[in-house]
């Protein structure tokens, strides 16, 4: 009897512990998680504080431009004048170059490595791919100045000069660098991204669909024309992420491009990016307008790649009903 | 893949609209190879270039040495290796228990709004590029301390080596066995031990790689230390004064107008290229290994 009342009296207790004990939200499970969530969104922060502290630092130069700043050519350190557009033209001009430079290639690579190789090749070679993305962009520059630029110099630009220059593209003098030597880096080194997407993209395409063409009586041609097509979306989405990549891209652009202010018509003209001029000008930028100036391009840079990024991830997502994970891609 | 695939299944005559198709099917599939080719011969032609022009300039000295002043020949670049681990070492310190802790959350309890803004975050920092890293960095610590520090250079890194690993974390815990955390919390073990004691245990070889490739990454990047570690022709480890870092170094060396820097240069770039390049091999090289046995 007094067993059972000792029961009785001592049977609620550690239940009644174990509440007190979760309303307090002390259990070690709840820390843990609590500290892994803590970390997490200390991640979260870096991204805020990332987009705070340039904005903040750009903020003279909002309020002093305004959205004239996109538009205007004049870059005007000592009388404190700043417009962006050049930059923003040479970085369109080298992306979109490089994109069209890497595109047509990149896409032939991918459906060889997908559907033409053997299992072997086609392993090793996506591996070595894969690798260019790995090397340093610093590595890419060196090469451009001292490889490609004199190449360059020498060789291609004065052809296309001679055979060309009645276009506006080819005209002007064979520096070596400039605006299409940045192109041709660029594309060289945005080529692994969509190499490695699109292979991915296409190993994901339905085989039903090569297999009904090729019993159509399709030629091999034919049958991937049918999966190129059907993977569209995919391989979009590996272009802007290319795109982007392309944009913010800094060090060999910055070695290669020859930095000049000017918006010229020609591909063989020296020219600037966005990340060239933050490169080049930023540890000299004296004046506070002159800094601001140069955060505010930080800023536009960072929210165009920001769109960018967002449009790639989803149309990859979509492609592949999200088995592919696109940060893993480089 | 289809390597047993005839080009077609009914052979197409060699006459008339047959010998059209027959010739573009070729035609493609012949620029599908030349495609391949082109894609690959860029890495092949740095590598070569790199060895011979910087294989050179490959000495102990280059190791060993410090930067001669301007008009000598000679000297190395031994405080920018210092500089570049000291300098990934920094970055790391803090992006490696934050980034496992947060990839860990993710695949541990990542269900629900939260986490997918947490997953979105990474995406998008691994997106940010690097210039704009360095700027922020520079707002954030080289302003208040009021001059150029290697600490700065340190945050700038840590935020670019953050999404690999936050991303490749998860990705490698996912990959643990169900069974493994069955088995834990049948013997009575808590969740928190389950993960710690078991699931972080089992993955950690694939945690590890992900940290090492985000390391190998972060020593290649030069732009968001250009103005925030700044660079150092003198010997420095002190973390709150500018310091030498190999990319950096490069960057100044192949810009010089001396033939004997832009040998440096090279060699540098080699130094580089064999410590980013070789070791992500390396790493993925023994990652398929274990993924695949």
């Amino acid at each position: 009897m007094t067993s059972a009342a000792a029961t009785l009296r001592s049977a609620p207790e550690p239940a009644r512990a174990e509440t007190r004990g979760r309303a307090v939200g002390l259990t070690a499970d709840e820390i843990y998680r609590q500290l892994l969530r803590a970390l997490a969104i200390s991640v979260f922060a870096v991204l805020v504080l990332i987009v705070f502290e340039t904005t903040r630092g750009a903020l003279p130069s909002i309020q002093a431009f305004g959205w004239r700043f996109l538009i205007s050519t004049e870059w005007d350190p000592v009388a404190e004048k700043f417009g962006a557009l050049p930059y923003l033209y040479g970085t369109l001009v080298t992306s979109a170059l490089a994109l069209l430079l890497a595109i047509p290639p990149c896409l032939g690579a991918a459906v060889y490595l997908s559907e033409l190789a053997s299992r072997r090749l086609g392993a090793a070679l996506t591996f070595v791919i894969e690798l260019l993305a790995s090397i340093p962009s610093i590595v890419f520059g060196v090469w451009g100045l001292f490889v490609l630029a004199p190449w360059l110099r020498t060789t291609i630009e004065p052809f296309l000069i001679a055979k060309f220059g009645f276009l506006p593209l080819f005209r002007g003098f064979p520096f070596g660098i400039g605006i299409l030597n940045a192109g041709l880096v660029l594309a060289v080194m945005v080529a692994p991204t969509i190499v490695s997407i699109s292979r991915e993209i296409l190993l994901s395409t339905p085989r039903s669909l090569r297999e009904a063409a090729l019993a159509l009586g399709a030629t091999r041609a034919e049958g991937i024309a049918v999966t190129l097509d059907a993977a569209r979306p995919g391989i979009l989405g590996a272009i802007i992420l290319a795109l982007g990549r392309a944009l913010g891209e800094t060090m060999a652009v910055t070695m290669v491009i020859g930095n000049t202010n000017r918006i010229s018509a020609s591909l063989l003209a020296p020219g600037s990016t966005m990340a060239s001029v933050i490169a080049n000008e930023f540890t000299e930028a004296t004046g506070k307008l002159y800094l601001a100036a140069l955060f505010e391009i930080a800023l536009v840079l960072f929210a165009i790649t920001l769109v960018l990024n967002a449009m790639a991830r989803l149309l990859v997502y979509w492609a592949t009903g999200g088995r592919r994970d696109v940060a893993g891609a480089a | 893949m289809s390597p047993a695939l005839p080009d077609t299944l009914a052979p197409l005559p060699a006459r008339g609209p047959g010998a059209r198709r027959r010739a573009w099917n070729a035609a493609m599939i012949g620029g599908c190879y030349l495609s391949t080719a082109l894609v690959v011969l860029p890495l092949g032609l740095i590598v070569i270039h790199l060895l011979r022009k910087g294989l050179p300039g490959l000495n102990a000295a280059f190791f060993f040495h410090m930067p001669k002043p301007v008009g000598e020949p000679g000297g190395g670049m031994a405080n920018a290796i210092v500089g570049t681990l000291l300098l990934v070492g920094l970055g790391s310190l803090v992006s490696v228990p934050v980034g496992v802790g947060t990839g860990v959350y993710l695949a541990e309890y990542g269900r629900g709004r939260f986490a997918t803004l947490v997953r979105y975050t990474a995406d998008v920092l691994s997106g940010v590029p690097s210039i704009v890293v360095g700027v922020a960095a520079y707002a954030l610590v080289v302003v208040p301390m009021g001059h150029f520090s290697a600490l700065a250079g340190g945050v700038a890194l840590g935020v670019l080596m953050l999404p690999t690993i936050i991303r490749s974390t998860e990705e490698v815990v996912r990959l643990v066995p169900r069974s493994y955390r069955e088995a834990a919390l049948a013997l009575g073990a808590p969740r928190w031990k389950m993960i710690q004691q078991i699931v972080l245990p089992a993955a950690s070889a694939g945690v590890m790689t992900a940290c090492l490739l985000a390391l190998a990454r972060a020593a290649g990047e030069t732009a968001p230390l250009l103005f925030t570690a700044l660079g150092n022709r003198f010997w420095s480890t002190a973390l709150d004064q500018p310091i030498a870092s190999l990319p950096v170094f490069i960057y100044d060396y192949s810009r010089a107008p001396y033939d004997d820097w832009n040998r440096q240069a090279w060699a540098a770039a080699l130094v580089l290229l064999m410590l980013v390049t070789f070791v992500s091999a390396l790493l993925r090289l023994t990652t398929r290994r274990i993924s695949t046995s």
